[in-house]
């Protein structure tokens, strides 16, 4: 496997196929917890470390798990994982486990993983299974990441709010305000807030597609930059 | 050997549902302890925010008493913690629901020192509406220190509504019904109290576990 197809790899999963903006899976945790950048990130991560093991472990296995029986094997490993993660986070983040609750154990109902597990690490190496995993769940939790923030920023006047929960008291610091004055836009916190942000990233991923597709046409083409959507 | 395919399956089925509950049963050893002390820590913060540690020289978490007062208290069974120095009653840390919030059942911990007046008051859980209901929130706005330190003389008892209905506390810009229902539930605890509070600490300090009140 050459650099070249690593490289695709990962502007797959943050870029041209992320899950969120393009394949639009796993919209129900991240419309639900995306109203604080911190909420976003902890989330994020957490599936990002579930979809890159599970794509691993399902990479591992793929040449003898028989066809009939991979769809419960793979919501088995998954299941696990997430389990297993699940508990982790109440033993070492325990406010931010509370405050995400019952999102965490629904990360296995998340279908970019098994969307991920059967599109790609079921015919794949390990190698290019886990840097697939790594790839869609950073790209996955950087948009969390994004949307907590713009919501959190519109909504609430601040940014980072509550970092101690995640990063320990050193990171209480990190908390920006943009001023006592503001009361923040409630719309942007409740849920038709994560309807319009997420509407809002989308369309601008799509202009920044154009964009940029419409420069390539100028220019004596090289590459085709269109990617089709995966299910 | 030519195994039914379907048995193949079968096993191979149990050793991933073998392997995936090992994977959760050894995740479950390493955390449990660490689980239970976050969980005992978290709730033994609440009650020293209400009840300051050095005021009191019992085990409060297992010094508890279950009282039973549905209309008062909202649930079936209320847990009430109890704080003592010298085997002397300090404060009991009521545990009341708030059935009629916004958005649900509202959990409080409301702390009554023996003379009558609150320790404090703590909303626990909630799912009133973000930005409007949710001020109840300790972190969201100073509403619930309003309640430190009042009684049923002091504002007095006709006085235990918001603003708006005539009373003594504060309302928020947009949320009467949040603040409404929580005034009415720590004034049905202090009534509670004013009515049956010395039965409470009468079981000997610290082996009141569970006991019925």
């Amino acid at each position: 496997m050459s650099n070249e197809s690593y490289g695709r790899l990962i502007k797959d999963g943050l870029w041209s196929n992320n899950q969120a903006l393009v394949a639009l899976l796993g919209l129900c945790p991240l419309l639900a917890v995306t109203n604080s950048a911190v909420n976003g990130i902890g989330l994020g991560l957490a599936t990002a470390a579930v979809l890159t093991l599970s794509n691993a472990t399902v990479s591992l296995i793929r040449n003898w798990v028989r066809p009939e029986v991979r769809l419960p094997v793979f919501v088995i490993v998954i299941a696990s994982f997430v389990t297993a993660v699940e508990l982790s986070m109440n033993a070492w983040f325990h406010e931010l486990y509370k405050i995400l609750g019952i999102f965490i154990p629904l990360i296995v109902t998340n279908c970019a993983i098994i969307g991920r597990a059967e599109a790609f690490a079921s015919k794949n190496t390990l190698g290019r299974s886990i840097v697939d995993g790594l790839a869609m769940g950073i790209g996955f939790t950087l948009v969390l990441a994004t949307l907590g923030s713009l919501r959190e920023l519109v909504g609430q006047g601040t940014l980072f709010d509550q970092a101690d929960l995640m990063f320990g008291p050193a990171a209480a610091g990190l908390t920006m305000s943009v001023g006592a004055g503001y009361k923040g836009m409630l719309l942007a916190i409740l849920p038709p807030g994560a309807f319009l942000g997420l509407g809002f990233l989308i369309a601008l991923k799509n202009v920044i597609d154009q964009r940029q597709a419409a420069a390539a046409e100028k220019a004596p083409a090289t590459e085709a930059t269109a990617q089709p959507s995966a299910g | 050997m030519n195994r039914h395919p379907i048995v193949l399956a079968a096993i191979i089925l149990t050793l991933f549902a073998v392997a995936g509950s090992g994977l959760v049963a050894f995740t479950y050893t390493q955390t449990a302890d660490r689980i239970e002390r976050n969980e005992r820590e978290a709730v033994l913060r609440q009650l020293h925010a209400l009840v300051p540690a050095d005021s009191i020289d019992n085990d409060i978490l297992t010094d508890t008493v279950t009282i039973s007062a549905p209309e008062l208290m909202g649930g079936e069974k209320t847990l009430v913690y109890l704080g003592r120095k010298g085997g002397q009653p300090v404060a009991a840390v009521f545990t009341p629901v708030v059935p009629n919030g916004y958005g649900g059942p509202i959990k409080l911990l409301v702390a009554v020192r023996t003379d009558g007046t609150l320790g404090g008051v703590r909303v626990i859980s909630h799912h009133e509406t973000p930005g409007l209901g949710d001020k109840v929130e300790e972190r969201k706005s100073d509403w619930v220190y309003g309640f430190n330190g009042k009684s049923l003389q002091d504002p007095p008892l006709e006085k235990w509504k918001v603003k708006r209905d005539g009373g003594y506390f504060d309302q928020f810009t947009g949320a009467t019904i949040t603040p409404r229902s929580i005034v009415k539930a720590v004034k049905n605890t202090l009534i509670w109290y004013r009515d049956h509070g010395r039965s409470l600490f009468q079981a000997e300090s610290g082996k009141g576990k569970g006991k019925e009140a």
